[in-house]
């Protein structure tokens, strides 16, 4: 189907490309004349934070631009052929034939009412004459090569019934079909936790040197840079800022916008902290379960143990973090500590008192002592009030007046590093990371004894994460706060936490000090998920120093 | 990590803030809003200045005047006695009386009808929508007694109560709202459902916030915009079931002119004078239209993502 692969000849060859965007916007372009080439059996990556840009030329290259974004110059050579100028029936024809893209979601980009068989089959029957029983054939080899397990079962099943790595499997399958000449993958492993990313990158680029793909990788990650790259692209605000060799980039960096994004990763060592085995126990959670029962009238119940016996501490000045992929029941052991959700068993000792069990009345006077910020700072502010009538609620619920609630808030702006000043905006005029300040300038405005943060630091662009990260320690330290730091992300971890406990399938599995974690994990678990750790074996801070 | 001093924090993460243009300002850019809300005030500008407007009294009967074609020149007599000459622009009815007259008289009933009729229901829905959808023991019953009123329909409610308390507004008004809260109902607690959900209630729970202040502080002003919407789709569809109940003769009686009964006036010798319907038809046409023009634009304006779900 493909044309032949040319040796030496780029398969992708972006000339000052530019991308316009719609008026008002912050800035002119959504790319500003950028320009690189992707070779056969080359991995290229595009670097960014959000709003660089990279998905936009990524888009483009597609011709699936939003009709908001128009280019104004430049060219996109896929094979010689210039994408831009490109009729709408050329481009049907180009897309999976001799270029595709798999995307970051892989629920959402598959359909949900057709299996997944048939929707490969959709595009080997547009663009190919085969008849059925060959394209049957064809596709069970290709989810075969994708590995997933029972290819023929598999081909019957809609996207629902699959987990999240097997639906990227299946896009992987339909975009390497018809064994197209450039292969873009939009941030396809964002989505998908640790291990199966692992997976993931391995398999996409076991497929590309087969096959002799060209890929155009788009991240925000150094470790899947590190992981996967051949070639590196940074992008900033639609500049192209840096391309490279990955070794030679990730060592040498030479931009000083580089340098920063490399610097802003944190390490996977941990770093040395004090001892807090001897501080006073803030929080002792024992045998904490959460079950989960769904079903009603009709159907059969089904329990799920979303906390399995957990039994954590946390001391004073100290932070622990707890890890683990998605569905560990990470979160549930926080919102259950916070008591947002109602423990189905065991006990939660603040201090001296048990609040695990209190009615909602009695709580309400715990309350205050236990603090929670959450991961997604877009929707943890109300739109509608104020910053500073978010951040004030609180100590007036516990009787403070307002006057000495606003002194209080504007000090935590303070605090925060945000301009006191600011307290009558309103959260849409903030930035995510401004925003994820303000959070915890609202949770410390209780001056609570133990502080939750939910993922707090999973939203935000590395820069943004390494700047918060560095907030929370120092207020940790500063106000001997007691931490609980929910994360899926080991280097985060390896960054915040004294101690830390690794979670799966809702039981603990494996519990202690940080550093010694890290230098010999002891648990299979533990071990699977450092491995799968993108980039472990890089220090990207150092190389930016 | 450390690479990054404290003082650099705050520029660093000053990325490019989103500025948004004052609510009427918004408004004002949208043609729907614009538009619709336009044609509104030219029709409530109507009614209200209707005595102003070369009308006469909207109920007085004249005989000799029977079924007179639009424009046509008549006499009337008025309460002193004294005679004036008038022209009927959009002709009389059956009875004499003056269809210009009665159309624009007719605009007040209609919007009254309309805008209490969208207040009440959001009123009375927000109340229980908001308790039902946060109070979840409650929800089960609350639901099943909105689910018990939805099915009465608003014409058969309406001929019941006129039979019990004879014809008036307020049956009328009352007909209608009871079939419409629960569709207000279910909105609310749909919306209550998702937004109890947000981390920034969480938050406010957390902080210790008691339930009325979440209630009205952090959930019902998140509801609001979705409402204002849905009131004046509520709206449109109140001022044509009105029309609807008048037509049938179980809404508002002949005395007062309604849109709906001059039609049913007019509906006996509609192929001979199809002046008496084709007027308040226009009116009652050009009105629900303009509502519903301006809704959909407020649903733009307002939820964008509403908008973008029903394309």
């Amino acid at each position: 189907m493909s044309a032949p692969p040319i040796n030496n000849v780029p398969v992708l060859e972006v000339r000052d490309l530019t991308v316009a965007l719609p008026g008002g916007a912050d800035r002119p372009n959504a790319v500003q004349r950028i320009s690189f080439t992707v070779n056969p059996r080359e991995i290229v990556c595009l670097v960014g934070e959000s709003g660089s840009g990279k998905s936009v030329t990524a888009f483009a290259t597609m011709g699936l631009l939003p009709k908001a974004l128009t280019p104004t110059g430049g060219q996109i050579l896929l094979q010689g052929e210039d994408i831009l100028t490109a009729s709408e029936q050329r481009l049907r024809e180009l897309r999976c034939t001799r270029m595709s893209m798999i995307f970051q979601e892989p629920m959402t980009a598959l359909n949900p009412v057709i299996t997944c068989g048939e929707q490969i089959d959709e595009v080997l029957e547009t663009h190919t004459k085969f008849d059925p029983a060959e394209r049957r054939r064809r596709i069970i080899a290709m989810l075969e090569q994708v590995r997933l397990p029972e290819p023929a079962r598999i081909y019957d099943s809609y996207p629902h019934q699959l987990s999240g790595g097997q639906r990227q499997r299946i896009m992987i399958a339909m975009a390497l079909v018809l064994d197209p000449a450039l292969l873009i993958a939009d941030e396809p492993t964002t989505a998908l936790d640790v291990t199966t990313q692992a997976q993931i990158l391995q398999l996409i680029k076991e497929l590309q040197e087969r096959q002799g793909t060209g890929v155009l990788f788009i991240t925000h990650d150094f470790g899947v840079v590190a992981e996967i790259a051949d070639r590196v692209a940074v992008l900033r605000y639609g500049e192209l800022v840096e391309m490279g060799q990955t070794r030679q980039l990730l060592t040498r960096p030479q931009h000083p916008y580089t340098k920063m994004l490399m610097a802003a990763v944190p390490s996977i060592h941990p770093r040395h902290r004090e001892d807090r085995s001897k501080s006073e126990l803030v929080l002792r959670a024992e045998g904490l379960t959460k079950v989960y029962s769904g079903g009603g009238f009709f159907q059969k119940s089904r329990a799920v143990r979303a906390a399995d016996e957990v039994t954590i501490e946390v001391r004073r000045g100290e932070t622990l973090g707890i890890v683990g992929e998605s569905g560990s029941g990470k979160s549930t052991v926080a919102r259950c500590i916070a008591r947002l959700i109602d423990p189905t068993g065991g006990s939660i000792y603040l201090g001296g008192d048990e609040i695990g069990r209190l009615s909602p009345r009695r709580l309400r006077k715990h309350r205050r002592r236990i603090q929670i910020i959450f991961q997604d700072p877009y929707r943890s502010l109300n739109p509608r009030r104020t910053v500073g009538a978010s951040i004030v609620e609180g100590p007036m619920n516990y009787g403070l007046s307002r006057a000495e609630s606003l002194e209080r808030a504007r000090k935590l702006m303070e605090l925060v590093r945000l301009d006191p000043n600011a307290l009558d905006r309103f959260p849409h005029q903030f930035s995510g990371g401004q925003r994820q300040r303000i959070c915890i300038a609202r949770a410390l405005a209780m001056e609570p004894e133990l502080l939750i943060a939910d993922e707090a630091v999973s939203a935000l662009d590395v820069s943004v994460q390494a700047q918060v990260l560095d907030l929370l320690d120092d207020i940790r330290l500063r106000l001997n706060l007691a931490m609980l730091f929910i994360t899926h992300d080991l280097r985060v971890a390896a960054q915040i936490c004294d101690r830390v406990a690794v979670m799966q399938n809702g039981k603990v599995v494996e519990y202690g000090l940080a550093a010694d974690m890290f230098a010999d994990p002891q648990h299979d678990y533990t071990k699977a998920l450092f491995a799968a750790a993108p980039g472990r074996d890089w220090q990207f801070g150092e190389a930016a120093a | 990590m450390s690479a990054l001093s404290d003082d650099s924090v705050v520029i660093a993460d000053a990325a490019p803030v989103v500025r948004r243009l004052p609510l009427w300002r918004q408004l004002s850019h949208n043609t729907s809003v614009v538009a619709g809300a336009a044609v509104l005030a030219l029709i409530l500008l109507l009614g209200l200045l209707a005595p102003l407007l070369d009308t006469m009294d909207p109920s007085q009967i004249n005989p000799s005047n029977r079924n007179k074609i639009p424009g046509a020149e008549v006499t009337m007599r008025l309460d002193d006695g004294s005679v004036v000459g008038h022209t009927a622009w959009m002709g009389t009815d059956s009875l004499g009386r003056d269809v210009h007259s009665r159309v624009l008289y007719g605009v007040r009933v209609s919007v009254i009808v309309g805008v209490s009729v969208s207040v009440i229901s959001i009123a009375i829905g927000l109340l229980i929508g908001l308790v039902s959808g946060y109070i979840r023991w409650l929800d089960g019953i609350v639901m099943r007694v909105m689910d018990g009123l939805m099915a009465i329909p608003a014409i058969l409610l309406a001929i019941a109560l006129v039979s019990l308390w004879g014809s008036g507004l307020v049956t009328v008004i009352l007909a209608i709202v009871v079939p419409e809260v629960p569709r207000v109902v279910r909105l609310v607690r749909a919306l209550v459902l998702s937004i109890r959900e947000e981390p920034y209630v969480e938050a406010a729970i957390a902080a210790g916030t008691r339930l009325p202040r979440i209630l009205v502080f952090h959930i019902l002003p998140n509801t609001v915009a979705p409402l204002i919407v849905q009131a004046t789709y509520i709206c449109a569809s109140a001022i044509l079931i009105e029309a609807i109940l008048s037509f049938l003769g179980v809404g508002i009686p002949t005395t007062t002119p309604t849109w709906g009964n001059i039609m049913a006036e007019g509906r006996q010798f509609f192929r001979i004078y199809p002046h008496n319907i084709l007027f308040p038809g226009i009116f009652l046409a050009l009105t629900v239209l303009a509502v519903n023009i301006m809704g959909d634009g407020l649903r733009d304006t307002l939820d964008p993502k509403m908008a973008k779900r029903t394309g």
